[in-house]
């Protein structure tokens, strides 16, 4: 048997939640570390079974933080540097009326990194995937989970995974074209 | 004689504040079901029935009322005219606070036992008509308990000074009251979690809902006191600026920022982390820590109110020592409720399918 074509992975179909979560944790725990699991709704235990830990936390504390700096140093600079008034005898550094618009762009600034930095970190925009050439795939949408060990993986073998995969109990296991 | 009174004050409120957020959450998490109530349900009965003990011990703050409140006195009482009259008069005062009383025993007892009564239940359905029975009382039962305790923390807090006036005030202890009992439930439950009954129920999972839930309460703590500075600090009248100007001296100008780091600033960015808030002793230490914030604000609450606006050491020692004693009999009782029934709701219909799901885990 020649390997000609290097496959992007191999992809096992499962029917419910439960199995797949399971095929998850016995993947990972056989040494298998790039893969990726597809489900029509999220499936908690199922983050925790790929060990997939997500970056963008970081991104909005940043940002967050950026954001109230931001809008403190606007105000400050407004209303204590640039054009001071006395409005009721209050200090220039009005800090007590400054934390709504300070806590509003800590949000705002917070909230858009968090979206955007998710679209990002998901690889998007991605016009083609190889997952999709698989034909029964598009039942991911619907009522079908797919786990998909990647041939970038350094376990990967084609025969050995499939035989893997198959003794999970998947329904169907396909290999995917690059 | 304030000294004492003042910190019997101060301390009587901190123990009410569980007693009764306890029942407002025992309320919530019968309306709004969700696996994080199941664990700590038993220990919300128990807390929400030592609020008769409670009215007891409300007896030495109405014998020290002269002590307490300047509008027993009478050149005071004339001051204030009608609001006096018709409303911060001895009679009324002693009658709305048995009234309280009253409604918040009731409500705690009959919830307390249907919920005893559907232990003892053996099928789903009559589970579910007790489940009922206790959603339809808790509905109406959170509207009485928020206008109740509201008109309550006027009475017994904000009539220290009769002349200010906060409309936040009766929200501002809602929060406190929350954030409290989310506390002492979380310390609670990070003790009884591996008893007999509630192990294999409880998890890390229940320590992370609820180590979110009171992440949120410190989050409205600070919403709310904020909410009041702003609309002080933006209307700048006398009457009412004089609350925070009267903190702003003899000691309390260091307790207003330290509450605003300690109270607020440090539990709110390490209860961010969810890896801390998943690991029970941890997040018992920081709900202990913030229960410490919690009595230190009643204390910033209520003290500057007395001892001409300094801090007296007295009024410490007297809040500290009530505390205990308060504490003690409250604990004695808080535990006598709890050891006497099952752990659990065992028979809840929605733990039976929480069960099943995470039989196999």
């Amino acid at each position: 048997m020649t390997e000609k074509t290097k496959l992007y992975g191999l992809m096992a179909e499962f029917d419910n939640p439960q199995a797949i979560v399971d095929a998850t944790n016995a993947a990972y725990k056989a040494g298998y570390r790039k893969m990726d699991a597809y489900s029509p709704f999220p499936i908690e235990e199922l983050q925790e079974a790929l060990h997939f830990h997500t970056r963008v936390q970081y991104i909005v504390l940043v940002a967050g933080i950026i954001g109230a700096l931001l809008g403190y140093g606007l105000q400050y600079w407004t209303s204590a540097v640039d054009y001071p008034i006395n409005i009721g005898g209050r200090p220039y550094n009005s800090w007590v009326s400054f934390i709504p618009i300070t806590f509003e762009l800590t949000i705002l600034i917070g909230a858009f990194s968090g979206a955007i930095g998710m679209i990002l970190l998901n690889g998007l925009p991605q016009p083609y995937h190889p997952v999709f050439n698989v034909p029964r795939f598009s039942m991911a949408s619907s009522d079908r989970f797919f786990l998909c060990i990647e041939s970038e993986d350094s376990k990967f073998d084609r025969r050995a995974t499939a035989e893997f995969l198959k003794s999970l109990n998947a329904a169907e296991v396909t290999e995917v074209e690059p | 004689m304030s000294e004492i009174a003042s910190g019997y004050l101060v301390a009587y409120f901190f123990w009410l504040t569980i007693s009764f957020g306890c029942l407002g959450i025992l309320m919530i998490q019968h309306l709004t079901g969700g696996h994080w109530g199941f664990g700590i349900r038993r220990p919300l009965e128990s807390a929400a029935k030592t609020l008769p003990l409670m009215l007891v011990l409300f007896i030495p703050i109405i014998a020290l009322s002269y002590d307490i409140y300047p509008w027993t006195h009478a050149e005071d009482a004339a001051h204030l005219g009608d609001k006096a009259k018709y409303y911060l008069n001895m009679p009324f005062f002693t009658g709305r606070a048995i009234g309280y009383f009253l409604l918040w025993t009731a409500m705690a007892f009959i919830l307390s036992k249907w919920s005893l009564e559907q232990d003892k239940t053996n099928s789903v359905d009559s589970a579910i008509d007790v489940a009922q029975k206790c959603r339809n009382i808790s509905g109406p039962g959170i509207l009485i308990c928020a206008l109740t305790i509201t008109l309550a923390s006027f009475d017994w807090i904000m009539s220290l000074d009769p002349h200010w006036y906060s409309t936040i005030f009766g929200i501002l202890t809602i929060g406190g009251c929350l954030l409290n009992s989310f506390a002492f439930m979380i310390i609670i439950l990070s003790q009884i979690g591996n008893r007999e009954g509630m192990k294999g129920y409880i998890g890390s999972k229940h320590f992370h809902d609820l180590g979110k839930l009171l992440l949120a309460c410190v989050m409205l703590w600070g919403y709310f006191n904020l909410s009041q500075l702003l609309i002080i600090w933006s209307g700048n009248l006398p009457e009412e600026t004089i609350w925070f100007i009267r903190r702003r001296s003899g000691g309390w100008e260091y307790v207003g920022p330290a509450l605003i780091a300690l109270h607020f600033a440090v539990p709110f960015f390490l209860l961010l982390s969810r890896a801390l808030k998943k690991k029970p002793t941890i997040l018992a230490s920081v709900a202990g820590f913030l229960m410490v914030m919690r009595l230190v604000d009643l204390f910033w609450l209520i003290q500057p109110q007395f001892n001409g606006g300094v801090i007296a050491p007295m009024a410490v020692v007297s809040t500290i020592v009530s505390v205990g004693v308060i504490g003690a009999i409250w604990l004695g009782l808080f535990f006598k409720f709890l050891s006497g029934n099952p752990l659990l709701p065992v028979r809840d219909p929605y733990i039976q399918k929480e069960a099943i799901v995470h039989g196999n885990h």
